[in-house]
């Protein structure tokens, strides 16, 4: 009996040992567009939110941060959350979380200059440091960047194991008129992100959510 | 230069035919007889390849089917053997607890007779008589007097005394056989305890009895599996099939108690082991859930093996009797803070349940007043949280049956295996047998025409040398005959007999 409970003890030893707890879990960092007149779909990013909330596991980590004139900055970072591995704790936080966003959400106002490639900086930056097994950035944007006076943002991005998807890219009055400008400036993305080793996609139906995190 | 123009020897495409065709049909009329013998010795090496491995195949199911019956009778002996000892068992706890009681019996028995025996003593007493000279006064109160006062008082006073007397005596006389009908009554009871025990003694003696006879049974069973009788043989392989099946449907049940089980533990072990750490691409939380079922299908072998239900480990049913009871002790209580543990886990399962669905709802922007918040569900969970691990351990019985019925049929299966394999190694070597004759005298078909010639060419020119030829023929024909494997059937008949 005594020899059945050490192996027993050894086997509970060696498989915590053996745990894995970083490469199953997920780390998304979500960028939202307050330029403008994108403003005004901060409503439908709200609900993405809420899908994320209920899709995320014990584990995985959650940050929602403002695109503004200067995203590259701790400030823009709304709300951060790593959940807890026990589930009744993870709802807790769930739960403040959402109430943080909807407070953001109900007092947001919008920026004068959209500063997308800052934000996936600091997103990385952010992404990195939580060491998560999957990455995901999602940019709730048009993907129409404009930069203040004096900053530069020709860092290469470095999105090794990240993917980046772009939520409701919404067609700008000029794309209605010529399709190109929409198509080369989603283009223009893809290339930065696939040079940095990233995986882009892009879901503009939010009906679709589901296929989110599915691996390509 | 093409090959057409190879092929054109003469200018009339024609003739350069005929003239290519006569060329193949003499070279194969040349080559027939080593082509013959090629195509025969080839499929005769085939068939004899697929005939010698068919009987090895055969062979090597032969051993199975033998070893196969070695392991069902070793199964139905052993079987056997524990009914017997189950009814010695019996026989032993019945007679030492009956001769345990028999000096009590004995004693008591003793003690009866001896109080019946005082008692019918007592009862058999003669009533006091009445005393000796009473017969004398009786003369003299008889004698009739002549009138004589004084000897008339007297008399009358010996006649009144006399009278007295005799109504003394009945009265005494009575209330003796009073006193002795009381004995009598009080015997009674004695009797029938008597009785009692004697009673007890004739069906404890008739029990005996009948189990004497199960066992003469059992004997006449034992001894006909030792004897290896075809009957016994096929009564056990029968009754292991069936065991196989039930034991298998068992099983199946018994895992679907283990997944409803697993489901109702695998969410909250991730409150205890967290829900965010994997063991490969298996959550830890799951395996925790995983491992503590079998923990409990472990402990119930155990237990079962501890009260030698089930024979799995020999090194526990020889234990001797104070180690099994303290096996018994810790099984037992290690089952029953795991069915605790299991129950806690089904409740905190209903509270993590209920936590996620007010999160979907907050979530999707319900109110959350339409949450039901019934204990039923809860108590429910609870119970069979509780219930389910010893409904579990109870899974060792139909394991270690479907575990010794599976030898038995994965054997039948073996042999039924290897004898399909033998058939069709020797269809085989048959077919490929057959079908080199075919290709033979396809081949003779193919030439016909230059034997034909040959034919007509030996009848005309060897005309007297009929006979000869004949015998030639004749002889050519054995060899065909030989050839054609006849030889072979012969002995495959006689292995056959063999």
């Amino acid at each position: 009996m005594r020899k059945l409970i050490t192996v027993l003890l050894l086997t509970v030893i060696m498989m915590y040992g053996c745990t894995d707890t970083k490469t199953h879990s997920k780390g998304v960092y979500m960028l939202l567009d307050t330029s403008g007149t994108y403003a005004i779909e901060l409503k439908k990013a709200q609900s993405i939110i809420n899908y994320l909330l209920g899709v995320l596991q014990p584990g995985d980590t959650l940050a929602v941060a403002r695109i503004d004139t200067g995203s590259f900055s701790e400030k823009d970072i709304i709300a951060t959350v790593n959940f807890d591995t026990r589930p009744s704790v993870s709802n807790r936080q769930k739960l403040v979380f959402q109430k943080t966003v909807n407070e953001f959400v109900a007092s947001v106002k919008s920026s004068p200059y959209t500063d997308i490639s800052g934000g996936v900086l600091q997103a990385i930056e952010h992404l990195n440091e939580a060491a998560s097994g999957q990455q995901y950035i999602l940019i709730f944007s048009d993907l129409k960047e404009e930069l203040a006076k004096g900053h530069i943002r020709d860092v290469p991005f470095q999105l090794s194991h990240c993917t980046v998807i772009a939520l409701n890219v919404t067609k700008l009055r000029t794309d209605i008129r010529d399709p190109k400008q929409y198509m080369e400036r989603v283009a223009e993305w893809q290339a930065k992100v696939e040079i940095g080793n990233g995986c882009w996609r892009v879901i503009n139906d939010l009906e679709r959510l589901d296929n989110l995190f599915t691996v390509r | 230069m093409t090959v057409a123009d190879l092929l054109q020897i003469t200018g009339n495409p024609y003739l350069s035919f005929l003239v290519w065709t006569v060329l193949l049909l003499t070279t194969l009329y040349f080559a027939r007889k080593p082509i013959h013998r090629t195509v025969m010795s080839f499929s005769k090496i085939i068939k004899n390849a697929m005939r010698l491995s068919s009987i090895s195949v055969l062979n090597a199911g032969e051993k199975l089917a033998q070893r196969n019956r070695e392991v069902l009778i070793s199964a139905g002996m052993e079987h056997t053997e524990r009914l017997l000892e189950r009814e010695f068992d019996r026989i032993t706890t019945a007679v030492t607890r009956d001769l345990d009681a028999y000096p009590s019996l004995h004693r008591n028995l003793a003690d009866l007779t001896t109080r019946l025996e005082e008692d019918y003593n007592e009862s058999a007493e003669v009533p006091p008589s009445l005393p000796t000279w009473m017969p004398i006064i009786e003369s003299i109160a008889k004698i009739k007097h002549s009138g004589d006062s004084m000897i008339a008082t007297m008399l009358g006073e010996i006649n009144k005394t006399l009278t007295q007397q005799h109504k003394t005596a009945i009265e005494e006389y009575r209330s003796s056989i009073a006193a002795r009908h009381i004995i009598m009554s009080k015997m009674l009871p004695y009797w029938r305890q008597v009785q009692k025990s004697l009673d007890s003694v004739g069906k404890t003696v008739t029990n005996l009895t009948v189990r004497a006879q199960t066992i003469d049974n059992y004997m006449e069973e034992y001894e006909k599996i030792r004897s290896q009788e075809d009957q016994a043989v096929r009564k056990l392989s029968s009754s292991s099939l069936t065991q196989f099946f039930i034991a298998g449907l068992v099983l199946l049940i018994a895992f679907g108690g283990a997944l409803i089980n697993f489901n109702l533990i695998a969410l909250p072990m991730s409150e205890m082991v967290g829900g965010a750490s994997y063991i490969g691409p298996y959550k830890t939380s799951d395996v925790a859930g995983l491992v503590i079922i079998l923990v409990e299908l472990t402990m119930g072998l155990f237990l079962l093996e501890s009260l030698r239900i089930t024979r799995l480990f020999p090194v526990i049913s020889s234990m001797d009797d104070k180690m099994r009871h303290r096996m018994i002790l810790i099984t037992v209580t290690i089952l029953i803070i795991l069915a605790g543990v299991e129950s806690a886990l089904a409740f905190m399962r209903d509270r993590i349940a209920y936590d996620l669905e007010a999160l979907r709802q907050t979530l999707a922007g319900v109110e959350q007043t339409a949450l039901l918040s019934s204990r039923i569900p809860t108590i429910g969970q609870m119970v069979m949280g509780f219930i389910l691990p010893f409904a579990l351990a109870f899974v060792a019985i139909p394991l270690e049956s479907f575990i010794t019925s599976s030898r038995t049929v994965l054997g039948i299966f073996g042999v039924g295996f290897l004898q399909t394999i033998s058939f069709l190694l020797r269809l085989l070597g048959t077919t490929s047998y057959f079908l080199g004759r075919f290709v033979v005298n396809a081949y003779d078909l193919v030439i016909f025409p230059t034997i034909w010639l040959e034919g007509a060419i030996t009848s005309s020119w060897h005309k007297t040398h009929t006979e000869i030829n004949q015998e030639d023929i004749r002889q050519s024909q054995d060899e065909e005959t030989d050839a054609d494997g006849l030889t072979d059937e012969r002995l495959h008949y006689k292995e056959q007999e063999q």
